[in-house]
């Protein structure tokens, strides 16, 4: 849970007072706040957990990273459907 | 077995563990703390690559794991309220209170949500203002800040029908508590990376000192892993101990000075009970005073609650790296992910679970050969 993934910044935006950002995931693309690293730019790397930038990343890092989560299912993990993974997991149905 | 092919720089690895069995001349115990090395360790067979006289310990590092079963009892409840909106992580789905999960709350009409940030549960709330919206605040460092973002936010953007039920843990008292026990082996430590990347590594030289034990902050893919083991060993022989930061490019020795700085705001230190284990002074976070209204403990009244540990399950020993999850009778028989006993077997970073799939019933020990014409 404490896994902090990397991602590119690409868009960067106000909303409530809040720095927020587009983030991708190679590939997949997730609403990111960025106060806790306010002056990172568009274009730049960030690893993000649950939601937050929580430090800077080189651009080699962070695709390497990327590349091996990827691999490992990681990505799957940290951005699919938890109710239908939790339901796999246990051989139930996923409530209504 | 084809473990070493399986890193993304073979090469590094090979280099790697080559120093590390040159290096290593006795018997060493070192605990991974965070459950996520531990996954890394067991899932790459890390610890049957190093050599035979290293042994991994693992550690309390996993959030759902440690989660007090009065406070997942207490969820449990308050999710089963008609008028809330109960909002967690996914990792907390299938931890097992005393006789049900938060699966079961939701199949038997409990409306349980997953979120992905804890400003989803806060948007949740804003879009729902006739119900009660509740978030499951637990975790260890890394994820306290967010955590106290969305408490922080909902008193700012006055959001009254937000509130989180905390169960925030801290590593370092964690790490004093198992030094102190009569019981510990561990000789050395790595620390959390990314629990580093936001709180920096002040907080370790003084458990060094006091301990005279090596800490290396380490990151948690495969080779990162090894570069942390390879330099603990490389203390360990020569009888030293100093802090050691083996994953710089995301940890700073300040960690993130913002998030610290809201994380004293919305949070208050306080002694906190880890499932399996016990309290351990200063270990936890809950909120401050100025964010009591936004506490869901205060906020709902939950009394009358009756925890029923399972008699077999002995994750409180696995936690605290007294014993191999292998070695508990019921792993693999009565508790596997499917019918988890404990929450180790349940979660992506408990240390059972990781056992359970990534090497079943079979034993470091009787798997060593395999590997050992690698080092």
């Amino acid at each position: 849970m404490c896994l902090a993934v990397p991602g590119k910044v690409l868009d960067i935006w106000e909303r409530d007072q809040t720095r927020m950002a587009k983030v991708d995931f190679g590939g997949v693309e997730k609403d990111v706040c960025l106060e806790f690293v306010p002056d990172i730019e568009v274009g730049e790397y960030t690893i993000v957990h649950v939601g937050f930038a929580l430090q800077r990343l080189d651009e080699k890092s962070a695709m390497e990273t990327l590349a091996l989560f990827k691999e490992l299912g990681e990505l799957d993990k940290e951005f699919g459907d938890a109710w239908a993974q939790a339901a796999r997991d246990n051989g139930r149905e996923v409530p209504e | 077995m084809k473990y070493i092919d399986e890193f993304n720089d073979p090469e590094l690895a090979k280099r790697l563990l080559d120093d590390i069995h040159a290096s290593v001349k006795q018997p060493w115990a070192i605990m991974e703390v965070c459950g996520g090395q531990t996954h890394s360790i067991i899932r790459h067979g890390i610890d049957q690559l190093i050599p035979d006289q290293v042994e991994m310990i693992h550690g309390p590092g996993c959030p759902v794991c440690v989660t007090p079963l009065e406070l997942i009892d207490k969820a449990l409840e308050i999710a089963s309220r008609p008028e809330v909106i109960f909002c967690s992580f996914g990792d907390m789905l299938r931890v097992p209170g005393s006789g049900r999960d938060l699966f079961r709350v939701k199949s038997e009409g409990g409306d349980v949500r997953v979120v992905y940030s804890p400003l989803d549960a806060l948007k949740l709330a804003r879009e729902n203002p006739d119900r009660e919206v509740v978030f499951f605040g637990i975790g260890f460092e890394t994820t306290a800040p967010p955590n106290a973002m969305a408490v922080f936010q909902a008193k700012r953007l006055d959001v009254p029908n937000f509130t989180m039920l905390v169960s925030h843990v801290r590593v370092p008292p964690a790490i004093d508590a198992i030094m102190q026990s009569p019981t510990c082996r561990v000789q050395a430590f790595l620390a959390a990376g990314h629990v580093c990347s936001v709180m920096g590594t002040e907080e370790y030289p003084p458990l060094v000192e006091r301990y005279s034990v090596p800490i290396v902050v380490t990151g948690f893919e495969p080779l990162d892993i090894l570069e942390g083991i390879r330099r603990t060993v490389h203390q360990l022989e020569r009888g030293e101990s100093y802090l050691d930061n083996a994953y710089p490019r995301a940890v700073p020795a300040e960690g993130n000075v913002a998030a610290r700085k809201l994380l004293s705001e919305v949070f208050t230190i306080t002694d906190r009970g880890w499932r399996g284990i016990g309290v351990i002074p200063d270990s936890g976070w809950r909120l401050s005073e100025t964010y009591r209204d936004f506490d869901a403990e205060y906020r709902f009244q939950v009394s009358d609650i009756h925890t029923e540990e399972s008699a077999v399950c002995r994750s409180g020993e696995v936690l605290q790296g007294l014993i191999k999850p292998h070695e508990c009778a019921a792993f693999g028989k009565q508790c596997t992910p499917r019918n988890p006993l404990g929450a180790t077997m349940v979660s992506s970073e408990g240390a059972c679970a990781a056992y359970y799939l990534y090497r079943r019933l079979t034993t470091p020990s009787t798997s060593q050969p395999e590997v050992a014409s690698i080092g």
